[in-house]
C-alpha cells in the first residue's frame, strides 16, 4: 500500500527517541496519520512544524496500519509568522481544528483548498482574520452543519437580520427577535458578507461559529478537549479590536 | 531450551533498555561492563543513583532540578537577581549554562502551551513566574524557548502577561555558528534576513 501527495501538517507528537507521528491533510486522503523516522531529529526537526506544506509519500503492508510517511519540505508557513502572535494564534487554530474536527481518512478536498489558501493568506496579508471567519463557516458546513443566514427564520425577511439562532443556526430579524434578544447570538454583518469587518466585527462572528463547533463537533469526540488554540486566536483578536 | 541471565539481571537489563539511546541489546552490553566492574562502577553507580533518586526535587523558585529546596544557581549570590531567562525545560538550562554566555536566573516551564495536548499557562506555573517578577525586582524577562510553533506561542503568551511589568526579550533567530545558507530551511533563512543587522 503506498501513495504520494503533498499535504498541509496538522500536528507532530515524539515518538521514540528520534521518531515523530504525524498528521497531515491531504486533498484525497483527507487527514491521515503515519510515522516519520528522524520526524523528531535535528534535520527534519525543524521542517515538521504546523502549517508546513509537505511533499508526502506514504507506505504501509497493510491499508489499515499507521505506516510510515518520507517528507520533503515545500513551503514553511511557521517561520515566516514566528514574531507575528495573531498570525501565529491563526495558524495554530486551523492546523488544531483541523486535526480534532476532522475524523481520520475522509477526503475533503474542498475544505483542503479552502484551508490551503487560508494558511498562505495568513502570513501575506493582514486582512486574513476575514477569510479565518470564512473558513470556520466552511468548516461547519463540510462537517454536516450549515449556517442558514439567508432570511430571518422566524418573519422571512431577507433584510434586517442581526441574530443567529444558537439551536438552528438560522439567521433572526430584529424584528423577529424581539424580546428573546438576550436568548440569540448576535450576528456581526461580516457574516453576512457586508461591512467594515474590523476585528471586533470578526471576534463577534467567531464567537458564533465557535458555538456550533463546540456543539457539533464536541460529541463526535468524547474524552478530547476542544482545542485551546481557537480560544487564544479569539483572545487575541479581541484584544487588538482593543 | 536456552537459558539467560538470572531474573534480577534481566530486570535491570529491561529497565535500562528504557534510558535514551539504549535498546535491548546495547543495555545488555552496559550491564554486562558494569557486572565486570561491580567494584569500579557499579557499586559506586547504584549508591550515587540512590543517594540521588532519594533527594531530587524540584526547586521551589525556578523549577530546576536540585537535591535541596532551592538549586545552586537560585542560592548563587554572583547571579543577577534582576535577569530572569526562561527555558522549556532543564535539558535547555543546561545548554544555557554551557554556553556561559547568561549570569543571571532562570525559570523552567517544565513544557509549553500545546494544542494538541491541552497544555494551559496553569500547567507550566506561568503564575508563579508573574509572582516572581513582582516580588523579585527583576528588570528584563529573556525568553529563551524553541523557534517551535508552541514555543513561539507560549513566548507570545508570556510576553502579553507580563508587558508593562518588565523589559520582555527573546533570543535571535538565525544562520547557526558553522551554518551554510543552503542547507537550512526557508524558515530560518526568512528569519536570519528578518532580523538582519548592520556590520
Amino acid at each position: 500500500m503506498d501513495w504520494r501527495e503533498d499535504g498541509v501538517l496538522l500536528a507532530v507528537r515524539r515518538h521514540g527517541e528520534s521518531a515523530a507521528i504525524i498528521e497531515v491533510f491531504t486533498e484525497s486522503h483527507g487527514r491521515h496519520a503515519g510515522v516519520v523516522r528522524g520526524g523528531a531529529g535535528r534535520r527534519l526537526g525543524p521542517v515538521l512544524q504546523p502549517g508546513a506544506q509537505l511533499d508526502l509519500a506514504w507506505r504501509a503492508r497493510l491499508e489499515d496500519q499507521l505506516g510510515s510517511f518520507t517528507v520533503e519540505p515545500l513551503r514553511s508557513r511557521a517561520g515566516a509568522l514566528m514574531g507575528a502572535p495573531l498570525g501565529l494564534a491563526g495558524l495554530s487554530s486551523v492546523c488544531a481544528l483541523l486535526a480534532h474536527a476532522l475524523p481520520e481518512r475522509a477526503a475533503y478536498p474542498a475544505l483542503y483548498h479552502e484551508s490551503r489558501t487560508l494558511l498562505d493568506l495568513i502570513p501575506a496579508t493582514d486582512a486574513w482574520p476575514l477569510a479565518y471567519l470564512r473558513w470556520e463557516v466552511a468548516l461547519l458546513s463540510t462537517m454536516g452543519f450549515a449556517l442558514d443566514l439567508t432570511r430571518c427564520a422566524v418573519a422571512g425577511a431577507s433584510d434586517g437580520l442581526a441574530y443567529v439562532s444558537p439551536r438552528t443556526g438560522r439567521a433572526v430579524s430584529t424584528q423577529g427577535a424581539r424580546g428573546y434578544e438576550d436568548k440569540l447570538l448576535p450576528l456581526p454583518p461580516c457574516l453576512l458578507g457586508e461591512g467594515d469587518a474590523t476585528n471586533a466585527e470578526i471576534a463577534t462572528g467567531l464567537r458564533v461559529t465557535g458555538h456550533f463547533l463546540h456543539r457539533e463537533i464536541g460529541p463526535q469526540r468524547p474524552g478530547q478537549p476542544f482545542p485551546p488554540a481557537r480560544q487564544r486566536l479569539l483572545d487575541r483578536l479581541a484584544r487588538s479590536a482593543g | 531450551m536456552t537459558t539467560g541471565p538470572d531474573r534480577s539481571i534481566e530486570d535491570l537489563i529491561a529497565l535500562m533498555a528504557r534510558l535514551p539511546g539504549l535498546g535491548p541489546r546495547s543495555a545488555r552490553r552496559a550491564v554486562l561492563h558494569l557486572m565486570r566492574s561491580r567494584g569500579q562502577l557499579m557499586g559506586p553507580l547504584a549508591e550515587a543513583m540512590g543517594d540521588v533518586a532519594r533527594s531530587v526535587r524540584d526547586c521551589v523558585t525556578c523549577g530546576n532540578v536540585t537535591t535541596a529546596d532551592e538549586c545552586a544557581i537560585c542560592t548563587d549570590p554572583r547571579r543577577a537577581t534582576g535577569l530572569i531567562c526562561v527555558v522549556e525545560d532543564v535539558g535547555d538550562l543546561w545548554a544555557m549554562e554551557r554556553s556561559g554566555a547568561f549570569g543571571g536566573r532562570y525559570h523552567v516551564l517544565g513544557g509549553t502551551l500545546s494544542a494538541l495536548d491541552d497544555v494551559g499557562p496553569e500547567d507550566l506555573g506561568l503564575p508563579r513566574l508573574a509572582d516572581r517578577v513582582a516580588r523579585d525586582g527583576v528588570t528584563e524577562v529573556i525568553l529563551a524557548l524553541n523557534a517551535t510553533v508552541d514555543g513561539m506561542t507560549t513566548a507570545h503568551y508570556i510576553s502579553d502577561m507580563l508587558a508593562g511589568r518588565v523589559t520582555v526579550s527573546s533570543l535571535a533567530q538565525g544562520v547557526p555558528v558553522g551554518g551554510e545558507l543552503d542547507y537550512l530551511d526557508d524558515g530560518t533563512i526568512g528569519a536570519a534576513f528578518r532580523a538582519r543587522r548592520g556590520i
